[in-house]
């Protein structure tokens, strides 16, 4: 069988770039393979994508060397409007890949573009929207969508033309868990059913890894690794652990191989080796387990090993949480009515009763009684449109509510979705003071142009902007307790004509989405940046649809929907019993011992039966 | 989900107009364009205005449309004033300005006053009549109609038409990102001119996303397509709108050609209020808004 897409000895690099984005690139796709591409941000894989489709060089211009194909054709010798009928693409930010105002004339767009006859473009438009579910949006506005449907009408676009190979980069970063499992599982059904051709970025890659058939890794420009997921996981965990998905991460601390690719695999191997109970689908099952060997360190690699505690009837019961709960002598519970309470003394933020209706439209959000105390971690999580955004909108002091009220011991700093919306200056030293540029690792770069930052780097400068150097003066008092109160105005800096931020830290720090895009190894530095605030006494609540990094960053989880806090408790209880909020950590381990990450399932796999249990 | 998106763009509503094929809304929004520019009998344009208000209130684009009418009341009064000011053709004085050297005589005459308040009603009634069709009309399906003609330059413009919410959108999120820096959102001309310079670069990034997804869904292409026109038999929504056009620019033609509609400013106002102009300044009402009355088959 003949390649549909091939790489040969590919060189790139961007115009008045000295490195290469991509570099001896060599490999050959199969038509139907289902491809995942995987590497760190800023290590070619949306090159390697704009490469496959022409854009790269005709669009991007640079210097190429080398040769790449699509369906036969030498990308030097067509270009991307040619090779869009063989590829379509999806890129990260629908909005821009949305050229019409209805759907219906976008969907048909490429069609018309490329000579279709008119029943051929009814029948492309119709078909398409069927297959993607998007047939009652037809006749909707673009700007109306929501972010997932958006999503899915740039697919719809990108597939009206049924292109034999589809080009996906990160096309899940804007979408909540439910919407994102839904698109690859949309992707998987035109692979399997279509034969279509799937080349698809990500770097959540635990949401689409079982459904690759291979693996291309990228770094710096190479391809690092050509495999299936399980050789891809065995090589990650040699060479970059970064890339590891947390299963494959807690067989790698547990010794256990081969690594797992997807929850089924990963519960399959641990109930083969005694680790999970027989019986039971983990979601309903009690949270239990037989723990590994009692020692400290990790078991032998060698799977021979594991069937001496295979047969233990000793099931633990759930570690007690080591962390304090913020609310004084409470105990924290799981409620399903979100009226957490927290003292005057020791509240950040609160939020009573607070009601967001549009005028001749719906209401937003609905009653909401939210209390955050000094120091807390609080993840926000909840399906695209559940109200996230504008709740975070309302304790920032952006929206004022339509009923309720909203009080804060401070400043409350909101750093919105698009880091870039903040940058009105030519140098990163223009937009922040030296201090804050410190906090967040950026002060070598003060002279650089903020617009040419990586993506983890915007958003570490758009923290520093918004949030100053770190917890300090406007962290230290509850609400009523007389300082600070209302929104803070930064004593020494804003001059009013442009000058850096120097402000006064915020009591509270609010993070819409702030891992879009990012890597594993960002959002880690970016949760460790929000721990060490919170134990600094500033008060962190982020928005995100990401559980592993609500698990990393958060102590308390928040689930919204409608408009409604629906749940309202540890993180370690609400991210470890669902289908989509939950970790995959917690979905392998069923919950068990609320363990979310995979050092946590680590302990709690080898901790002896009766400790645990005491 | 955020509550800030920009609504003064046209959305597929449950409405008689918006059921209407775009063609059609358009061809009675120029019906409409043209009945305001031909008359000029106050009460003409008065019933005119009202039935306009009603038909946007049918449309159910009535919020938006009493905004535009705020909007053409601020554009209307300067053309009442500076008519009221310029012109020396009234013999009615009611303000006596006096001798102002190289301007001549500055009087003030009723003549002016009611010539501005026409004009003023008619640039009102203009305003008024593009909010409607822009919030009414499908762009895109009218644009497709121009393709056919010229497809890439139909293209460009849809593609315009498309980039305005959006552009309306980067602003609100930019303008709420400055809101949120620690010292509130920067004022004076440096501040202006980097946030300026913020806007273009966000422009120029999104302008270039959009030309490479332009290129991949072929817009460079040799051969397009001609689109489809609107398939099917006309709707009782479009038979209704071409109706109430022709009905409306024959009720003007009517009104001017019977004498009912005569309006005279200068030298001394003459505007004749007859049975036959008020019967005729009805049935300009009625025409344009029974098509809104028809509610059946006009969800999206």
């Amino acid at each position: 069988m003949s390649a549909i897409v091939s790489f040969e000895g590919v060189t790139y690099r961007y115009p008045e770039s000295d490195s290469p984005a991509l570099e001896d690139v060599d490999f050959e796709i199969e038509p139907g393979e289902f491809c995942l591409l995987a590497g760190l941000s800023g290590h070619g894989k949306s090159t390697l994508l704009r490469a496959a489709c022409g854009l790269v060089p005709h669009f991007h211009g640079g210097s190429f060397a080398g040769a790449v194909t699509l369906a036969g054709l030498d990308t030097r010798a067509h270009g991307p409007a040619q090779l869009g009928a063989f590829a379509g693409a999806l890129f990260q930010d629908p909005e821009t890949q949305l050229v019409t105002s209805s759907v219906r004339a976008e969907l048909s767009l490429s069609l018309e573009s490329r000579g279709h006859m008119p029943g051929a473009v009814a029948r492309g438009v119709e078909e398409v929207s069927l297959a993607l579910g998007i047939d009652s949006l037809l006749d909707r506005s673009v700007h109306e969508l929501s972010g997932g449907e958006q999503q899915r009408v740039a697919l719809g676009a990108a597939l009206a033309g049924r292109p034999p190979v589809v080009l996906l980069d990160e096309p899940t970063s804007q979408l909540d868990p439910v919407a994102g499992d839904e698109l690859i599982g949309l992707l998987r059904r035109l692979n399997q059913e279509w034969e279509t051709t799937v080349l698809l970025a990500e770097h959540r890659l635990e949401r689409c890894l079982h459904a690759a058939d291979r693996v291309i890794a990228l770094r710096s420009g190479h391809v690092a690794h050509d495999g299936d997921p399980a050789s891809f996981l065995a090589w990650a965990a040699e060479e970059s652990p970064a890339l590891q998905t947390p299963g494959a991460k807690l067989f790698a601390l547990a010794g256990l191989k081969p690594p797992p690719v997807g929850v089924r695999q990963a519960r399959g191997a641990l109930r083969a080796r005694g680790l999970l109970p027989r019986e039971g689908n983990g979601v309903s099952s009690p949270p239990t387990m037989a723990p590994l060997n009692g020692s400290q360190t990790p078991p032998s690699a060698d799977p021979g090993r594991l069937p001496a505690f295979r047969d233990r009837p000793q099931i633990p019961q759930m570690p007690p949480n080591p962390e304090p709960g913020p609310v004084p002598g409470g105990r924290r519970t799981l409620s399903v009515t979100g009226k957490r309470r927290a003292g005057n003394a020791s509240a950040a933020l609160r939020m009573r009763g607070v009601w967001h209706e549009l005028k001749d439209g719906p209401s937003i959000l609905r009653g909401v009684d939210l209390t955050l105390a000094r120091g807390e971690t609080v993840a926000l999580m909840g399906a695209n449109g559940a109200g996230k955004s504008t709740l975070l909108r309302h304790a920032a002091g952006l929206l004022e509510p339509t009923r309720g009220k909203v009080e804060h011991a401070g400043r409350v700093a909101l750093l919105l979705q698009n880091p870039g919306d903040y940058f009105v200056h030519e140098r990163v030293g223009e937009e922040a003071g030296p201090d804050a540029l410190r906090a967040v690792g950026l002060l070598g770069m003060a002279d650089r142009n903020p617009r040419d930052l990586s993506g983890g780097e915007r958003q570490r400068l758009a923290l520093a902007i918004v949030a100053g150097a770190g917890a300090g003066a406007g962290a230290g008092a509850g609400i009523g307790a007389g300082a600070g109160a209302g929104i803070g105005v930064d004593p020494g800096g804003g001059d009013g004509e442009g000058g850096p931020v120097s402000g006064r830290s915020p009591a509270v720090l609010a993070l819409d989405e702030p891992t879009r895009g990012m890597d594993r190894e960002a959002k880690a530095e970016l949760a460790r940046a929000l721990r060490a605030r919170a134990e600094g006494g500033q008060t962190v609540i982020v928005a995100t649809h990401d559980p592993e990094f609500a698990a990393a960053c958060a102590r308390r989880a928040v689930l919204l929907a409608d408009g409604r806090v629906i749940a309202d408790g540890p993180a370690r209880e609400l991210l470890a019993g669902g289908w989509y909020f939950a970790t995959e950590i917690a979905r392998i381990l069923g919950g068990a011992g609320g363990a979310l990450l995979p050092e946590q399932g680590f302990e709690l796999l080898r901790a002896p039966a009766l400790e645990v249990a005491l | 989900m955020f509550a800030g998106k920009p609504s003064f763009f046209y959305r597929r509503l449950a409405s008689p107009l918006h059921a209407a094929r775009a063609g059609v809304g358009a061809a009675w929004a120029l019906a409409l364009t043209a009945a305001a520019l031909g008359l000029f009998h106050p009460l003409a344009l008065l019933a005119l205005l009202a039935a306009v208000l009603g038909a946007g209130f049918g449309a159910g684009v009535g919020r938006q449309l009493s905004r535009a009418l705020r909007t053409a009341a601020i554009v209307a009064i300067p053309i009442v004033l500076i008519n009221v000011l310029v012109s020396r053709e009234g013999l009615t004085v009611f303000v006596r300005l006096g001798d102002l050297g190289p301007f001549g005589q500055g009087d003030l005459t009723v003549e002016a006053l009611v010539y501005g308040l026409v004009v003023a009603l008619k640039v009102g009634l203009l305003i008024l009549i593009a909010t409607l069709a822009g919030l009414s009309v499908d762009p895109d399906e009218l644009l497709k109609g121009l393709r056919r003609l010229s497809f890439r330059s139909a293209l460009t413009a849809s593609l315009c038409v498309r980039m305005i919410p959006l552009l309306a959108a980067d602003g609100l999120r930019l303008a709420e990102a400055q809101r949120t820096r620690p010292d509130g959102a920067r004022t004076g001309p440096r501040a202006r001119v980097a946030l300026l310079g913020a806007v273009v670069a966000g422009s120029l990034d999104r302008a270039m996303d959009v030309a490479a997804t332009l290129e991949l869904r072929g817009f460079a292409q040799p051969s397009p397509s001609r689109p489809a026109s609107r398939s099917g038999a006309w709707s009782r929504h479009d038979v209704a709108f071409v109706c109430s056009g022709l009905a409306v620019v024959a009720i003007s033609v009517l009104g001017r050609l019977a004498g009912s509609f005569r309006f005279q400013a200068y030298p001394l106002v003459e505007m004749p209020v007859t049975a036959g102009a008020l019967t005729l300044c009805l049935a300009l009402c009625v025409a344009i808004l029974l098509p809104f009355v028809d509610r059946l088959g006009i969800e999206p």
